[in-house]
């Protein structure tokens, strides 16, 4: 691999985190949700399509068909049974409640499914690549995780901005309470955000095992990425997400091409960069030096 | 025939009792002026007959049904609107999109996108624009074209002079002058005795909580007005 190649693969990386940050973003632009059972969520999506491929014999993607609308479901009725009753108890309550769902989730997916390593089978395109030249590759799984975070995105952008359903979301987001005045139902519109969000997570979550194994226990590290792009693109910003992702994507895998072992890492620094740049850049100049001083 | 009948109604903030014990009827088709010092309990009044605020005690009736347990949104639907204190517009979304909100209420009406920014011609020009980017006038005008978008059948304004420049003021009274005098049943809070004397048919006046007064607005005289207004028992203000 070059320093290109390593560059080339980490956008395309990007497009996977993009995808597993979309509904954390979304959740906590609309609600100022922090989820912490995101990565987890995703992963129940890996197991329910482990369940379909491993007992009938729909492919991975077809797989999908039942997942997502399934995820959209969860999605629904979590919302309105445990988080909007958490909402209500303040700030700090969803986080503790959705910290509590990621140990249930996991435990419960430990319990059903052992601690065994799975992955989920991914067909001809998870192999196939193009060979642009000798140093020069190009996965297909990778470029269709990359087009499909462009994709989801971009249709959550038209949705926001061009449909009534969108006007309602963002109205309610920015002021929950004039929105009700307005006749919009806020407890449907945060609903539906979460049902969105649950199903953009299962759909990152299917892709992810796909690519690499995992386990009950992968949802808080996949949490920590998508985490990351979210904050690196700027919180609640779509298109953000999909730089954040890319960014992030592309630290990794130049770390990785420093050495193999700085994959994470090299993520890690750009993230903690980008905090203490942005903290800067809000306090008019960090003055590492007494004024005066400098020059 | 009423449109709204409130009884025996009470609400609080935590210890503060903002609204004691408030009997009103609003007919059909009149225009209601609420009037009282700051703190007498208008705002909450209204907040609470749209589903806003939850009250400790009473009834409210719309047409008929109880609506004392529905959410803000179902009275919206049912035909309640309420110009919020302070405009309360979406900053980040475009004058048109702020209108466009309403259209979750599902009412048909008279009420449609281009026929309120002909009633209001000020907003035409601005429909693009974001709404944190309008002056106060603007806003204000932006925010009673947005509950007209619901159809109301009451309609319920708070203090839609409150922060304006003089001018300002008489731009929104003359855009809403036709709504006056056509059959929408409107309820207003206003600070300014004379224009609220001057717009409504009828006018009840709130002292700490309390109805104190109540009478048609030709009827009443400045002083029985200012006396109830400031709780002075008459003669002990000279």
């Amino acid at each position: 691999m070059n320093w290109a190649n390593a560059v080339l693969h980490g956008v395309l990386l990007g497009g996977l985190y993009a995808l597993l940050a979309t509904g954390l973003s979304l959740m906590f632009g609309v609600m100022r949700i922090i989820n912490l059972a995101h990565g987890s969520i995703a992963l129940v999506g890996a197991y329910m399509a482990f369940l379909l491929t491993e007992h009938t014999s729909m492919s991975t993607y077809l797989s999908l068909v039942i997942v997502l609308p399934g995820a959209l479901v969860v999605g629904y009725v979590l919302q309105l049974t445990v988080l909007e009753r958490s909402l209500r108890g303040g700030e700090l309550v969803p986080l503790l409640t959705t910290f509590g769902l990621l140990i249930v989730i996991a435990n419960m997916l430990e319990r059903f499914f052992s601690p065994d390593v799975h992955s989920l089978p991914s067909g001809r395109i998870g192999t196939a690549s193009w060979r642009i030249s000798s140093h020069f590759t190009v996965p297909w799984f990778d470029a269709l995780i990359l087009a499909l975070a462009i994709g989801v995105l971009g249709g959550l952008h038209v949705l926001l901005r061009r449909t009534q359903l969108g006007r309602e979301l963002r109205a309610t987001a920015a002021d929950a309470d004039t929105a009700e005045l307005l006749g919009v139902d806020a407890r449907r519109v945060y609903a539906v955000a979460t049902a969105i969000a649950v199903a953009t997570a299962a759909l990152a979550g299917v892709f992810y095992a796909m690519r690499s194994a995992f386990d009950p226990f992968s949802g808080p590290t996949q949490l920590i990425y998508a985490f990351e792009a979210v904050v690196i693109g700027g919180l609640g910003s779509l298109w953000g997400t999909l730089l954040g992702g890319i960014v992030l994507g592309v630290a990794q895998t130049v770390g990785a091409q420093i050495d193999v072992q700085y994959f994470a890492l090299g993520g890690h620094v750009v993230f903690l960069a980008v905090l203490i740049l942005r903290a800067v850049l809000q306090a008019g100049g960090l003055r590492l030096l007494p004024r005066g001083a400098a020059a | 025939m009423t449109l709204l009948r409130v009884e025996g109604l009470e609400a609080r903030h935590g210890l503060l009792h903002a609204v004691r014990d408030v009997d009103l009827e609003v007919r059909e088709g009149e225009t209601l002026a609420l009037i009282g010092a700051n703190g007498a309990g208008k705002t909450t009044l209204l907040r609470t007959i749209a589903g806003a605020h939850r009250p400790s005690a009473g009834r409210i009736v719309f047409d008929g049904r109880d609506i004392t347990r529905l959410s803000p949104h179902r009275r919206v639907k049912l035909g309640v609107a309420l110009v919020p204190e302070g405009r309360r517009l979406f900053p980040d979304l475009t004058v048109e999109e702020n209108l466009r909100v309403a259209a979750a209420a599902g009412r048909k009406g008279r009420w449609t996108v281009d026929g309120v920014l002909e009633t209001f011609p000020l907003l035409a020009p601005l429909r693009r624009q974001r709404a944190a980017s309008l002056s106060g006038g603007q806003q204000q005008a932006a925010a009673i074209a947005r509950s007209l978008l619901t159809n109301p059948r009451l309609l319920l304004l708070d203090e839609v002079s409150l922060g304006l420049a003089p001018v300002a003021v008489d731009g929104v009274y003359e855009a809403l002058q036709p709504l006056f005098e056509t059959d929408t049943t409107i309820v207003l809070v206003e600070q300014d005795l004379g224009r609220a004397l001057s717009v409504a048919s009828r006018v009840v006046c709130m002292l700490e909580g309390r109805l104190v007064l109540e009478g048609a607005a030709g009827e009443l005289t400045r002083e029985q007005v200012t006396d109830a207004y400031f709780g002075l028992r008459r003669g002990a203000a000279a």
